[in-house]
């Protein structure tokens, strides 16, 4: 409820008109598939059904026999951030995406043009605790804080395996002069034990503190610590962890040390074996969001298998299909074909591995990922089924605004030639200028003694 | 052939297809798609020796041929990737199981076929999916090496070769400055110097085709005791029209200088990588250049490109008349030859019409490789290289039932496959 009761307070709900979606197939993903409408009314789905009641002046958009399904959730991707890779220290949970968000990136607009509304903005894989994480909503158009998927838990990037090691190695790509621990992934255990070993220390030295000054003794506060901070959040369950991680062995490494200190993994992300060892991450309780077919680019990946997804679903893990990748984003409905192709999964099954199911794993699932009354009207509307290669996006709704319509993009296209043809012109024609009077702009920086 | 394939079916325990005495396999029942022509309903395909003996609507039952019935389902072509690195590259990260590029930049006689492991991973996870012939070519330097196109099934590169070599493999000389990272990195190529190595490279590359020009002339006239010189010997089958060069070039500038340096050196010229192909259309239909096109599921190549220019591009050059085929080969796809016939769907929402979709990664491919009477479609006397499916190959959902090539009903399992058993069963 408090959660809510901050919404309000950051989003003053302009009460419009309703919209109307109608002749649509509706696939709900967690209420069945059926044809007919929904009713959107303050950013929120408040009707869906075969028959709904059309309230006065309602917008009336025909989605002309097309799809509509909620709107794709990326578990993982690193767009609108200027830099994700804070690779100097093996422990970088100080920092956070949060302070590098780029809303003109325009990868936002592209994601949002293949059906995508939200998304897990992770920080890089260099560290094996990583920087914060943000939830984004794609709002194109809005600047860096309307992006936030507002209310959304906080999460924090860990990473296992080849990413994480090649700092350590004297050929690292990347890597400065100097090598940095680790170097192995028994390295990578002993950092991550090291720092929570750490952070239960600290977090012991607050409640002692707190109980002085309940007791009303007199106290001296710990010297606070950016780093250890987000980690006993990690330890009480307020932040999400999102691990990085290939190969099993270490997959079950984290989990036992998750389990040694008393926290959850949220998800495992690539997990690319996980599917040797879907028993242990389902007893964990941890969620699974992987590639649908990505394999051998390096040694870890080469026991990746495109029934990974499909086989961690048939042992109950909660899976979900992410890309890591602006172009990948694209299409995440292809992707989620796939599992279906390889390992049987059904359809709803499929789309749940891109909707639902990531919006479970980012604690969001009561506002999005299916489409229900009462829910965030973040839809997409496809020209044909979702599941075909031959589909494409028409139209995609956050909170009921309309922030991507292909038919708008399309119209608008011939305008932008022109303005861009303008500023072409402007500067050649500057250029130009510029060449008459060579003296004037090459003396210009010269002049020794000028005021910069 | 016909112990190859028995001694293959024996160890793979699939029915022996050839157990009648005679080697013919008679498969009746699907719909054909022919690709060159239009579909059957409920034909046959009659194979012999590897080829398609005969295709149609009826048949008389011809004697002792095994019979295969292929009710509801679809009979396509094996499709064709037009650019991969399968065999030269097992695993992207580790530099031992990579022989993609070699060190110099003038490397004609480098042969791909000679390195490609036969026993690749990537063989058997490709060809499940439906691709049963591959170009694998090589990288670095401006003339990389030979080309190869091969059949993904065989014990060696003797068996599996269909063109080796198909072509000779350039990347046109470019200015080239990184885009991205800060511009006072240590190393980092200034624009003034990239520019310099480009007119170098140009440079260098004119001296190298006038060379073997001159080699050329010289060999022609000279007796007995001509010293070979390998490199030279090698751009031979080049200027004599024998193969084309496969030249990568990307920007419409870079593509204007390529289409201009072969029609000086008279080569013939396919087009590789060109991201921006449409601006120069015209040019390459007057030309008669085929393409082979990047991954159509890319990103825009420029910033302000609209969100969906590389999935509308094999639709503009379809409608400009100019010829390409789909591959996978370009950043992020090349592990994943198999999502070969999805590169081809994803341009058909977006303006290219599907059986053009089919043909440029069937009998496009065939052609523009010179392996037309070979390769990429269902016609009497082509090798029999088909794929059984459960519907059109270009939906992910789509099932791949059966593969033959050169007549042989190949594996359909491999390492995915047999990890996916093992630890289901877990």
């Amino acid at each position: 409820m408090k959660r809510f009761a901050w919404l309000l307070l950051a989003w003053p709900l302009v009460a419009g008109p309703a919209t109307v979606i109608r002749n649509a197939t509706v696939l709900t993903i967690t209420k069945g598939t059926y044809q007919g409408s929904i009713v959107i009314r303050d950013g929120k789905i408040a009707e869906a059904g075969e028959k709904v009641s059309v309230p006065e002046g309602a917008r009336i958009i025909d989605a002309d026999g097309g799809f509509v399904m909620p709107g794709i959730i990326d578990c993982h991707s690193h767009i609108a951030a200027d830099s994700i890779n804070e690779g100097g220290v093996p422990v970088s949970s100080m920092v956070g995406i949060e302070d590098v968000l780029n809303p003109d990136d325009p990868d936002i607009y592209r994601a949002l043009a293949g059906g995508v509304t939200t998304a897990n903005i992770l920080h890089g894989s260099v560290n094996p605790i990583g920087g914060k994480c943000m939830v984004l909503k794609m709002r194109w158009g809005q600047d860096a804080h309307g992006l936030i998927f507002e209310g959304a838990p906080p999460g924090i990037k860990f990473a296992l395996g080849e990413n994480v090691k090649r700092m350590g190695s004297p050929s690292a790509f990347g890597a400065a002069p100097g090598l940095r621990y680790p170097a192995s992934r028994m390295g990578v255990e002993d950092v991550i034990r090291e720092s929570f070993t750490a952070a239960r220390a600290y977090q012991r030295a607050w409640h002692d503190y707190q109980a002085k000054v309940d007791r009303h003794e007199q106290a001296v506060p710990p010297r606070r610590d950016l780093k250890l901070e987000p980690l006993v959040e990690v330890l009480e369950g307020r932040r999400y962890v999102h691990a990085h991680c290939y190969r099993a062995d270490e997959i079950l490494m984290l989990l036992r040390v998750a389990d040694e200190f008393g926290f959850k993994i949220r998800t495992l992300q690539h997990v690319l074996e996980g599917y040797k060892v879907a028993k242990e991450i389902a007893e964990h309780g941890a969620g699974a969001s992987t590639f649908s077919d990505w394999w051998a680019y390096k040694a870890e990946a080469y026991d990746a298998i495109p029934y990974n997804a499909a086989i961690m679903v048939r042992k109950g893990v909660l899976v979900s299909l992410n890309s890591d990748s602006a172009e990948l984003m694209r299409h995440l409905n292809t992707e989620a074909a796939k599992a279906i192709k390889y390992g049987g999964l059904s359809e709803t099954e499929a789309l749940s591995l891109i909707t639902i199911n990531p919006a479970k794993q980012l604690g969001v699932d009561q506002r999005v990922g299916s489409i229900e009354p009462g829910k965030d009207a973040d839809l997409t509307l496809f020209d044909k089924h979702p599941l075909s290669n031959y589909a494409k996006v028409e139209k995609v709704f956050i909170d009921g605004q309309l922030y991507f319509d292909r038919e708008k993009d399309r119209e608008e296209r011939p305008r932008k030639e022109l303005r861009k043809k303008a500023l072409i012109d402007k500067l050649k024609a500057q250029e130009k200028q510029d060449k008459k009077k060579p003296d004037a702009s090459e003396k210009k920086g010269d002049q020794p003694g000028e005021p910069q | 052939m016909r112990p190859v394939a028995l001694c293959l079916a024996a160890a793979l325990s699939l029915p022996p297809l050839y157990a009648a005495g005679d080697d013919s396999i008679l498969l009746r029942g699907a719909t054909v798609h022919t690709v060159s022509g239009p579909d059957i309903p409920n034909g046959f395909v009659l194979v012999r020796n590897g080829r398609i003996a005969e295709v149609g609507e009826r048949i008389a039952q011809p004697h002792g041929a095994r019979t295969i019935e292929l009710k509801g389902l679809h009979l396509y072509p094996g499709m064709i990737d037009s650019a991969t690195q399968i065999g030269l590259s097992e695993i992207g990260a580790v530099r031992e199981m990579n022989d993609i590029s070699d060190l110099g930049l003038f490397k004609p006689q480098l042969r791909a076929a000679v390195a490609v492991n036969p026993a690749s991973e990537h063989i058997p996870v490709t060809r499940v999916n439906g691709i049963t012939s591959v170009v694998t070519i090589p990288g670095g330097g401006i003339v990389a090496g030979q080309a190869v196109l091969f059949h993904l099934h065989g014990w060696t590169m003797d068996d599996m070769a269909v063109r080796a070599p198909v072509a000779m493999r350039m990347e046109f000389p470019r200015v080239q400055v990184p885009r991205s990272g800060p511009s006072d990195s240590p190393g980092r190529t200034t624009y003034p110097e990239a520019k310099k190595r480009y007119e170098e490279q140009l440079r260098e590359l004119s001296d190298f085709m006038e060379s073997a020009e001159r080699y050329r002339q010289a060999k022609a006239s000279a007796g007995p005791d001509f010293e070979t010189d390998l490199k030279l010997e090698a751009m031979l089958p080049v200027l004599d029209g024998k193969i084309p060069l496969l030249i990568h070039a990307q920007k419409a500038k870079t593509i204007h200088e390529a289409i201009a340096f072969a029609e000086k050196y008279k080569v013939r010229m396919i087009l590789e990588e060109a991201t921006e192909a449409w601006k120069v259309a015209a040019e390459l239909k007057a030309h008669n250049i085929a393409v082979v096109l990047p991954p159509t599921l890319r990103l825009p190549d420029e910033e302000d490109d609209p969100y969906d220019k590389p999935f509308s591009i094999p639709g503009e050059l379809s409608k400009a008349g100019v010829k390409f085929v789909f591959a996978t080969f370009g950043p992020g796809a090349e592990q994943n030859p198999r999502n070969l016939p999805y590169e081809a769907a994803a341009a058909v929402p977006f303006g290219l019409p599907p059986q053009e979709a089919l043909k440029a990664i069937t009998l496009y491919a065939a052609e523009i490789w010179g392996a037309g009477e070979d390769l990429g479609s269902i016609d009497k006397g082509k090798w029999a290289d088909l794929i059984v499916t459960d519907g059109d190959p270009l939906e992910t959902r789509t099932q791949v039932k059966q593969v033959f090539i050169k007549g042989v009903a190949v594996d359909l399992d491999n390492k995915q496959h047999r990890l996916y058993e093992k630890y289901l069963n877990r």
